[in-house]
């Protein structure tokens, strides 16, 4: 091993350290020899995130599926969630991600919970947390891979709100994160150009047609959605599975 | 010189199951000038009594603002209070960055009671030597005034004064305890400056040099108001007849000097009238 | 002989190279144009935040008020003006509080090209300009690049359409170019219309530009607030 010839010197001891160099304790060789890796990109992954605000409340829907790549792979994963009172969040993206995000902001919510203060957080506090969240992440390079929107009562009014991978949020009276944002979005800001206060009706009837249009267009979608519900004096609703009504009679073989 | 056979280190019980340098920590307290604390409903207010420690020097600034719906106004030492208003002055600007939401009051105080309650457990630290008066609003819980302790203990008020022959105010803020709830802000700031004026001696009064006011309520953020601007409020209550007496307990400032003050393990209850010092780690409320 | 090839295992340390993937940084849009005068100054920025042929929301404030007389604009990658208008604002705080005054706007624009040096090898992603009046009342401009460059000017165009606005202004507020330059100082009516303008000139050329402006006008009396239609295409 050493000493095969007369000019390298004996070692300084065994098993110690290398002059100049840390302790290496014995028997701990490192187990990973390739770079560390960070997600660069989902893997389990939910679409389009549609929702908008109508005069009492918001209103967020989200389908049920998650996709591996164009793979269908699991057809029962919720991901319109109820935070406390006061907010609603919907997800789209990788599944694991939001996962992991919804257990830590639930952890928030109980350990707020145990100041037993009587207090609970608002839509644009917890808007504002993810946004940080979503940024620090995004700056150590490993982003939560998600589109997440939050939809919420704040002091009586409704809030809606969205944080992407990067931190980039904003708030509007409609949002549609993913595949919406180009199929849905068209159709609810036209219709709140024409209507700009809605009741809970004609916005449950919107979003019923875009997830029906959303169904119809995007291939990662599914016909089967939760629509969370937020309402200044309904609180919070989070319905489903509801099924998208397809209608399949123009598609003929030929 | 040890008074006592017990009180040589924070984390030292006395046989009474006392902590005495936590105990002498309150005295502490009774040695800075008096200020007040009451609020209203909609409103909280802050006054205290300025000192300048010689004719050279200027008036010690005694109320600090923590964030537009906190200020503090502190009796003790000014170097501990100022430890802890830079403390809570970033948990608010931290808790903003995060939250978008101004820190709930009772939050900031929790863990700013979790802060001092630190130094009272520790062989190699010692107790804050400050006690404060917080003012808040918030738009969930209203408004409200909190003392605090070097014991870390912390107490939400109706109204409250500490500082020397403090007990005064607080007899005068009794009698009137329940009219606070409905008082406008003018009405809170008078009897404020009553409170404060009874804790004088007959032969000193409250000036534009030696008051300031700090206010706090719904749509306004905290405001101190000093020198000239404190004026129009002390005109109001200017020529009333003050009430007999000088100040109705004396605080540390007679007390200091008092070589029965201490009372001693053995001793039992303090035998004097007062102040007495309170048992420094009441867990009564 | 030592031996070579084993890696030395420290588990509170990374002794790999790390690989990096994801774009960090996303193109917002957004202009902002400032222009000073004597005893006033106006800055206004479009109010579309959009990513590529997405509009995100078309109305989207990029003025943050720093203090009574101090106006930043941003426009570039909004998460990097989240976070940068953020800290400003406990900075502003922090100053208040420490000093018992509120920030000069020179001391503003200093502190502002510090905090962006300060990210100079991960930096934001903002093309800012500060506005307000200084100490003597006087309109001032600072625009910077990303990494803190500050440069004080009477007038700027920033943002998407910065360098499409940019020698448009310069011609009509810089007087360059003109074969009879007029002597009389900028008023705030010909700042206002000039800045209207070519706002209207980058929502023609320019998809990143659009939806409305959002002004702010400053004078020694307060700040004005006055927003201004463009075109939602």
């Amino acid at each position: 091993m050493f000493n095969s010839t007369h000019s390298a010197p004996p070692p300084f001891w065994s098993n110690g350290p290398a002059p100049g160099a840390f302790y290496n304790f014995p028997g701990t060789v490192a187990p990973v020899t390739n770079p560390i890796t960070h997600t660069q990109s989902p893997v389990t992954t939910s679409t389009s995130i549609v929702s908008i605000t109508y005069d009492k409340g918001v209103l967020i829907a989200g389908d049920l599926l998650a996709s591996y790549g164009s793979l269908a792979r699991y057809k029962n994963c919720p991901r319109v969630i109820e935070i406390n009172p006061n907010i609603i969040m919907g997800a789209g993206g990788d599944y694991a991600d939001f996962q992991y995000v919804k257990s830590f902001i639930e952890q928030k919510i109980i350990d707020e919970d145990c100041l037993d203060d009587g207090l609970k957080m608002k839509p644009k506090s917890l808007y504002c947390w993810l946004t940080r969240i979503m940024y620090q992440r995004r700056s150590k390079l490993d982003p939560f891979w998600n589109n997440l929107v939050v939809g919420g009562i704040q002091d009586g009014v409704p809030f809606l709100g969205t944080v992407d991978k990067l931190g980039t949020a904003y708030t509007d009276k409609v949002i549609c994160t993913g595949y919406g944002a180009h199929i849905a979005l068209p159709v609810l800001r036209d219709a709140l150009d024409k209507k700009p206060n809605l009741n809970l009706n004609e916005a449950k009837q919107l979003i019923k047609k875009c997830m029906e249009v959303l169904f119809y267009r995007d291939a990662r979608s599914y016909p089967k959605y939760q629509l969370g519900m937020i309402d200044v004096d309904e609180g919070v609703k989070i319905e489903g599975p509801i099924s998208v009504e397809e209608n399949w009679n123009i598609a003929y073989m030929t | 010189m040890f008074r006592n056979q017990y009180d040589s280190d924070v984390t030292v019980w006395s046989p009474q199951g006392r902590l005495h340098q936590v105990e002498y920590a309150m005295e502490a307290v009774n040695l800075g000038s008096a200020t007040v604390g009451l609020k209203s409903a909609s409103h909280a207010v802050i006054i205290a009594l300025k000192r300048a420690s010689s004719e050279l020097s200027a008036y010690q600034k005694k109320i600090i603002q923590i964030d537009d719906h906190i200020g503090i106004t502190i009796s003790g030492l000014t170097a501990d209070a100022r430890i802890l208003s830079r403390y809570m002055r970033n948990e608010c600007l931290n808790y903003k960055y995060s939250m978008d939401s101004y820190m709930p009051l009772n939050r900031l105080i929790n863990i700013l009671g979790i802060k001092m309650q630190h130094c009272t457990q520790r062989y190699d630290r010692r107790p804050f030597g400050v006690g404060l008066l917080v003012a808040g609003y918030d738009d969930d819980a209203g408004a409200h005034i909190y003392q605090t302790c070097p014991s870390a203990n912390f107490y939400d008020c109706k109204a409250m004064s500490i500082g020397a022959r403090s007990q005064s105010a607080r007899t005068y803020l009794e009698k009137k305890l329940d009219e606070l709830p409905s008082m406008a802000l003018e009405d809170l700031i008078k009897h404020g400056l009553r409170a404060l004026r009874d804790t004088l001696p007959p032969e000193v009064d409250l000036t534009t040099k030696n008051v300031s006011i700090g206010y706090v309520g719904k749509g306004t953020s905290f405001k101190i108001l000093e020198e000239e601007e404190t004026a129009p409020f002390l005109a109001l209550i200017e020529g009333e007849e003050r009430r007999g007496g000088s100040g109705g307990g004396g605080g540390a400032v007679e007390g200091a000097a008092d070589p029965l003050r201490e009372s001693g393990d053995e001793g039992g209850a303090p035998n004097r009238g007062d102040p007495v010092p309170q048992v420094a780690m009441d867990t009564t409320e | 002989m030592m031996q070579t090839g084993i890696r030395p295992y420290y588990p509170d340390y990374s002794t790999v190279p790390v690989e990096r993937q994801i774009n960090p940084y996303a193109d917002n849009g957004g202009s902002v144009v400032a222009i000073a005068g004597k005893d006033f100054v106006v800055i206004g920025a479009d109010t579309r935040l959009s990513s590529g042929f997405s509009i995100y929301t078309r109305n989207q404030n990029k003025l943050f008020p720093l203090s009574e007389t101090t106006v930043l604009g941003c426009s570039g990658c909004w998460c990097d003006t989240l976070t940068l208008t953020r800290i400003l604002k406990s900075r502003m705080q922090m100053y208040h509080q420490e000093h018992n005054k509120n920030m000069s706007t020179t001391a503003a624009a200093q502190m502002l090209s510090t905090m962006l040096y300060y990210k100079r090898f991960f930096p934001y992603y903002i093309s800012n300009i500060l506005v307000g009046l200084d100490n003597e009342g006087k309109g001032c401009v600072y625009s910077y690049d990303p990494v803190g460059h500050c440069e004080k000017a009477t007038y700027r165009a920033g943002g998407s359409a910065g360098a499409l606005l940019q020698p448009l202004l310069d011609n009509q507020i810089g007087q360059k170019n003109l074969q009879k330059p007029s002597q009389e100082d900028l008023t705030q009516e010909k700042a206002l219309s000039t800045l209207k303008d070519v706002f209207i000139s980058a929502a023609e050329r320019d998809i990143y530009t659009g939806d409305s402006v959002l002004i702010k006008i400053i004078t020694k009396d307060g700040t004005k607030e006055e927003t201004f239609d463009l075109r939602r295409d």
